[in-house]
C-alpha cells in the first residue's frame, strides 16, 4: 500500500507548498476535499483553535472555489488532482504520500472536511496537551468514533452559513444504538450504528457505515491507513480499546454530513458513484437523502458537549484527568 | 530563618525560570540542578536568564534518568550547595521544574517556622505500602539493577529473573531498614546535613547506587536514622496513575488546586498558562493557616483509576471492549425476563408495570419487531425496533437497551418463537432474573381458531425450541437467577412465585401484591393437550393436566381477579 501511494504521487500537482513552515513539534492536519467551500471556514477555525499548526490538503477537482480559498490560507499547503477519488482509495493514496513526506514524527490528524474532533477537555486543553500526555503514556494513536449529527426537521429546512458552528443546526444524534465487532487479523473494532444505520440500513445492517476511526496518530512513514481512517497497519495501531474491562481515552468526530447542502450533494454523488467498497449499496441511501428526510425521532439526544457524550459512554477520559 | 528550594530541572526551562524567580522574590534561595542531558548551550542560556537573581545557584550537573542514581546524586550536590551557601536556611524543600507553588510562599515559610524540627518526608517500609508498580517492592533493595528499565527493559527483566532463580540477595548495610515514599520532601538542616555528612555515607551511596528507583528510598530510608520527628507525608501534591506515571495538571484544574490548600503541586503541564499566571502572582489579603487538604483531589483521582482499570460495567464502546470473561459484569444493570407469563395471564404486562413501576416491554426479540413498551418504535438511545437491525447483533441490542435505560429496571417477555434471543448471554449474566413457565406457549394455540393439523405442527415446533432454551437455562454455566415452573405447577398457586419474583426485583416497595393478573380461561385446556397427544404429538413441557379437571368442566362465570390478604 505504501507502494501504491508512491505510484499515485505523480497524480498530484502542488498548488501552494508551504511545508517549509512546519516546525518539529507542530501538529498537522491532512484532508482530501472536493467542493467543501461551505464547511472549510469553520473546519479551519475549529482545528486552528485546537492548535493544528499546518494543514495538508488535496483538492480533488473542486469547482466551487475550494481550491482558491485554501490556497490563500497562510497555514495550508495544497495539492490538486483530477484523478478518480475511488481509484486512489478515497484519497488515501494521495494523503499517504503527503504524510510520508511531511508528517513523519509529527502528531497528525487525518480528517474529512465534515469531521470535527472533540476529546475530553477540548475546550480548555489544546491538542498539544493531549498529544504530550499520549507521548508520556507511550501511546501512538487516539481513537474517535464518528457521531452522525442531524437537525430536527427536514434536512433542507435550516440553512447553514459558512463559518457557523454546524452543531447549532446539527444538534441531534443517536446515543445508544451502536454495535461493535472485533475483527481479525487486524484486531480493529468495527462499530456500526447511529442515525444512518437506523434510517437507511435497517434492512441491510451489515452494509451500514463504519463509525470507528483513528484520526490522530503520531505519524511514522511506515504507517498506513486502511479503508479510510477506520483501520491501520501495523495492527498494533488498532488496539485503541482496553480488553481487560478498563477504559482507554477516546474522542468523538462530530460528523456534519447532514447540512442542507447534502440533498444536492447526494444527487451529485449518485451520478459520480464513487464511494466505499461497493457503490451500488449506497444507491438507496443517496436516493433516500435526495428525498430530504427528517432524521429526528423522539429518542434522539440533543448535543450538550463532551461531558454529556462521556456520560453516555460514547467517549472516555481514560486516566486523563 | 528561611526555606531553601532545590529544583531538579530537565525540560521546560522557561517555566522553571519563572518559578525560581517566584521563590526568590519571597526570600527563598534556590539551588537548581539541571540534568546533564540538557545541551550545554541551552543550559548556558538558562543560567544567563537567571543571572540577575542573586539567590539562585546552579550546582554540579549529573545525568538523570528515571529510576537511577543520577537523581539522588543531583539532589545531594544541590543540597550540599544549599547548606553551605545559605546559612540561614532551616528547611530544604525538594521540588522539580514542573512543580508549582499553590499558596503564597510566606504561608509555607510560616508553616515551617511553626514546625522547626519536623521533617516532611513520606517514608514507609516496603511491607506496609501497596503502591509499588511493577511487582518490585522489597526486591528493589536486595537485587541489583544495572540495566535501565526504560531503555533496556528486556535485560532489566531477564536480570531480575536470573537473580531470583539463583537466589541472589544483596546485603543491606548496617542493618538500615529500607523505607520508601514520594521523592518530593522537605527536610530540616539538621537531618539533611546529618545524612550528607554521615561518615558511612560512602557505604550507603554504594549500596543505593544499585537499588532500583533510589530517589524514592535514599532520603526516605536515611532520614529515619537521624530525624527526631518524621512527619510521613509530602507537602507536594503529586498524584500517580495506576501505572505509576504522574498525573498532569492543566488550566481547568485551577479551582481544584486552589481548594486543595497544598503548598506545591506537580506535575504542571508547561503550557498551562492560566495556572502559572494564577499561582505565580501572590494574592493579597489574609494569609491562611490551613492544613493542606488533598483529600478531595485524592477522591477524584481514585475514581479515575477505577475507571481506567475496571471501567463502566456493561458498557461496550470504542475504547472499552472487554475479552469475554474479563469483565466484572456483562450488562450495566439488573433486568427481568419473563417467559410464558403473558401467555398465561391476559393482562400480565400492564399488571407487572403497575406492581413494580418498572419498564415492561413485550417480546423484544419477537419475530415481527422488538415490542417495546407502549408500542414505541424507537426507545432510549434511539434504539430501533427494526428486527433486522436487532438481529444483526442481538447481544449488542440487549446491552444497549440495558445501558441506555440505566437507573430504570427493564422487564421483557421471551418465548420459544423469539429465536434470535441471545439465550446463552442472558443465562450467563448474573444481572438477569429469568422466570419461565414452561409450556405456556400452548395457551395461545389453544385459544386460536386454526386448523388442528397446523396447531399440532406449531406445537411440536415450539416445544422443541423451548426445550432447547431450557437446556441452556439449566446449564451449569448459567449464572442468572433462573426459575422454571411447568405450567401445571405454576397455576396451582400462582401468587407465591409472583410475589417471590417481585420481591427479588426489590427497590419499589415490599408490600404484598394486592391484585393478581387475570389468568386465561383454561376450560378445556386438558382436553386440548389430550387431542395433541392423540395426534401423536406429546406435549410435556406444561406438566400434567388431567383431561377433565374437576370444576373446570362445569360451566361457571369467568374468573375474577382474586384478592390475597
Amino acid at each position: 500500500m505504501l507502494f501504491r501511494a508512491l505510484r499515485k504521487r505523480r497524480q498530484m500537482q502542488a498548488v501552494v507548498d508551504r511545508t517549509g513552515q512546519i516546525a518539529p513539534d507542530d501538529i498537522l492536519g491532512a484532508a482530501t476535499v472536493r467542493n467543501e467551500i461551505v464547511r472549510l471556514p469553520y473546519f479551519l477555525e475549529h482545528y486552528r483553535r485546537l492548535g493544528v499548526r499546518h494543514f495538508l490538503f488535496v483538492d480533488n477537482n473542486s469547482d466551487d472555489g475550494t481550491r482558491e480559498f485554501l490556497a490563500e490560507q497562510p497555514d495550508v499547503s495544497l495539492w490538486t488532482t483530477a484523478h478518480g477519488y475511488k481509484q486512489s482509495r478515497f484519497g488515501l493514496d494521495w494523503l499517504t504520500w503527503l504524510l510520508i513526506r511531511h508528517a513523519h514524527g509529527h502528531w497528525c490528524l487525518t480528517l474529512d472536511a465534515d469531521e470535527l474532533l472533540i476529546y475530553p477537555y477540548w475546550e480548555t486543553r489544546p491538542l498539544k496537551a493531549l498529544t504530550d500526555w499520549l507521548d508520556g503514556e507511550g501511546v501512538e494513536m487516539f481513537p474517535a468514533m464518528m457521531l452522525d449529527m442531524y437537525p430536527k426537521g427536514r434536512l433542507s429546512e435550516q440553512r447553514y452559513e459558512p463559518g457557523q458552528d454546524p452543531t447549532e443546526i446539527l444538534s441531534w444524534f443517536d446515543a445508544g444504538n451502536y454495535t461493535i465487532q472485533r475483527q481479525m487479523p487486524k484486531e480493529n473494532l468495527w462499530i456500526q450504528g447511529g442515525v444512518r444505520a437506523r434510517v437507511f440500513f435497517e434492512k441491510e445492517p451489515r452494509k451500514a457505515p463504519t463509525m470507528n476511526k483513528t484520526p490522530l496518530v503520531k505519524w511514522n512513514r511506515r504507517f498506513v491507513y486502511v479503508n479510510s481512517t477506520h483501520g491501520m497497519l501495523p495492527a498494533r495501531l488498532n488496539r485503541v480499546y482496553d480488553r481487560d474491562g478498563g477504559e482507554f481515552a477516546s474522542g468523538i468526530l462530530l460528523h456534519t454530513k447532514f447540512l442542507d447542502t447534502i440533498v444536492d450533494k447526494s444527487r451529485e454523488e449518485l451520478d459520480r458513484r464513487e464511494h466505499f467498497a461497493n457503490s451500488d449499496l449506497y444507491d438507496d441511501y443517496y436516493k433516500g437523502l435526495i428525498g430530504d428526510p427528517d432524521l429526528w425521532c423522539d429518542a434522539s439526544s440533543r448535543y450538550r458537549g463532551w461531558r454529556q457524550l462521556e456520560a453516555m459512554g460514547l467517549m472516555s477520559r481514560g486516566t486523563w484527568l | 530563618m528561611s526555606v531553601g528550594i532545590i529544583m531538579l530541572v530537565h525540560t521546560a526551562l522557561d517555566r522553571a525560570e519563572k518559578v525560581a524567580r517566584h521563590w526568590t522574590a519571597s526570600g527563598c534561595p534556590v539551588v537548581i540542578h539541571v540534568d546533564a542531558n540538557v545541551p550545554r548551550k541551552t543550559f548556558k542560556e538558562f543560567q544567563a536568564a537567571l543571572s540577575d537573581v542573586a539567590q539562585v545557584r546552579f550546582c554540579k550537573r549529573h545525568t538523570c534518568e528515571w529510576g537511577t542514581w543520577g537523581l539522588v546524586a543531583g539532589t545531594q550536590s544541590a543540597a550540599e550547595m544549599m547548606l553551605a551557601e545559605f546559612a540561614d536556611v532551616r528547611h530544604v524543600y525538594l521540588s522539580s521544574g514542573s512543580c508549582l507553588p499553590l499558596r503564597p510562599v510566606q504561608e509555607l515559610k510560616d508553616y515551617l517556622a511553626a514546625r522547626p524540627r519536623t521533617d516532611f518526608i513520606e517514608s514507609a517500609t516496603t511491607s506496609d505500602v501497596p503502591w509499588t508498580v511493577g511487582g518490585l517492592s522489597h526486591e528493589r533493595f536486595v537485587l541489583r539493577f544495572p540495566f535501565s528499565w526504560k531503555k533496556r527493559r528486556y535485560l532489566f527483566d531477564k536480570y531480575v529473573e536470573l537473580q531470583r532463580r539463583v537466589g541472589f540477595r544483596r546485603k543491606i548495610p548496617n542493618g538500615i531498614v529500607p523505607h520508601m515514599g514520594s521523592q518530593w520532601w522537605c527536610l530540616t538542616r539538621q537531618t539533611l546535613s546529618a545524612i550528607l555528612e554521615d561518615p558511612e555515607r560512602e557505604t550507603y551511596d554504594t549500596y543505593f547506587k544499585k537499588v532500583w528507583i533510589p530517589d524514592e528510598s535514599y532520603f526516605q530510608t536515611l532520614s529515619r536514622l537521624y530525624s527526631t520527628n518524621v512527619e510521613s507525608r509530602s507537602l507536594t501534591l503529586s498524584k500517580f496513575d495506576f501505572q505509576g506515571k504522574p498525573h498532569i495538571f492543566y488550566d481547568d484544574h485551577l479551582q481544584l488546586l486552589r481548594r486543595s490548600d497544598c503548598f506545591v503541586a506537580r506535575k504542571i503541564w508547561p503550557h498551562a498558562n492560566k495556572l502559572y499566571d494564577a499561582f505565580l502572582t501572590d494574592p493579597e489579603g489574609a494569609i491562611k493557616m490551613t492544613e493542606p487538604n488533598p483529600a478531595k483531589i485524592d477522591r477524584i483521582f481514585a475514581k479515575a483509576v477505577e475507571r481506567r482499570t475496571r471501567g463502566r460495567q456493561g458498557l461496550y464502546m470504542q475504547s472499552r471492549f472487554p475479552h469475554e470473561g474479563y469483565e466484572h459484569s456483562i450488562t450495566s444493570g439488573r433486568y427481568s425476563i419473563f417467559q410464558g407469563f403473558s401467555e398465561l395471564f391476559e393482562d400480565f404486562e400492564p399488571w407487572l408495570a403497575k406492581a413494580t413501576g418498572a419498564q415492561v416491554h413485550g417480546h423484544i426479540y419477537g419475530p415481527e419487531r422488538a415490542e417495546f413498551a407502549n408500542g414505541q418504535k424507537v426507545i432510549n438511545g434511539a434504539l430501533s425496533d427494526a428486527p433486522m437491525l436487532r438481529d444483526y447483533n442481538p447481544t449488542a441490542f440487549l446491552t444497549n437497551l440495558i445501558w441506555n435505560t440505566r437507573g430504570e429496571r427493564q422487564c421483557f417477555q421471551m418465548g420459544p418463537m423469539d429465536e434470535t434471543a441471545p439465550m446463552w448471554f442472558v443465562a450467563k449474566d448474573p444481572n438477569a432474573q429469568i422466570s419461565v413457565i414452561s409450556g405456556a406457549w400452548a395457551v395461545p394455540l389453544f385459544k386460536s381458531n386454526r386448523n388442528f393439523a397446523d396447531l399440532r405442527q406449531e406445537a411440536a415446533h415450539l416445544q422443541k425450541l423451548e426445550a432447547e432454551q431450557l437446556k441452556v437455562l439449566r446449564s451449569i454455566w448459567a449464572k442468572a437467577r433462573i426459575r422454571i415452573w411447568t405450567m401445571a405447577e405454576f397455576i396451582e398457586a400462582p401468587m407465591e412465585p409472583l410475589q417471590t419474583i417481585i420481591d427479588e426485583m426489590g427497590g419499589h416497595s415490599l408490600r404484598r401484591l394486592s391484585e393478581a393478573p387475570k389468568m386465561a380461561d383454561l376450560t378445556g385446556f386438558g382436553q386440548f393437550l389430550q387431542n395433541l397427544k392423540n395426534q401423536g404429538m406429546h406435549p410435556y413441557l406444561m406438566g400434567d393436566f388431567p383431561v377433565a379437571q374437576p370444576g373446570l368442566n362445569q360451566p361457571k362465570p369467568p374468573r375474577k381477579p382474586y384478592l390475597v390478604q
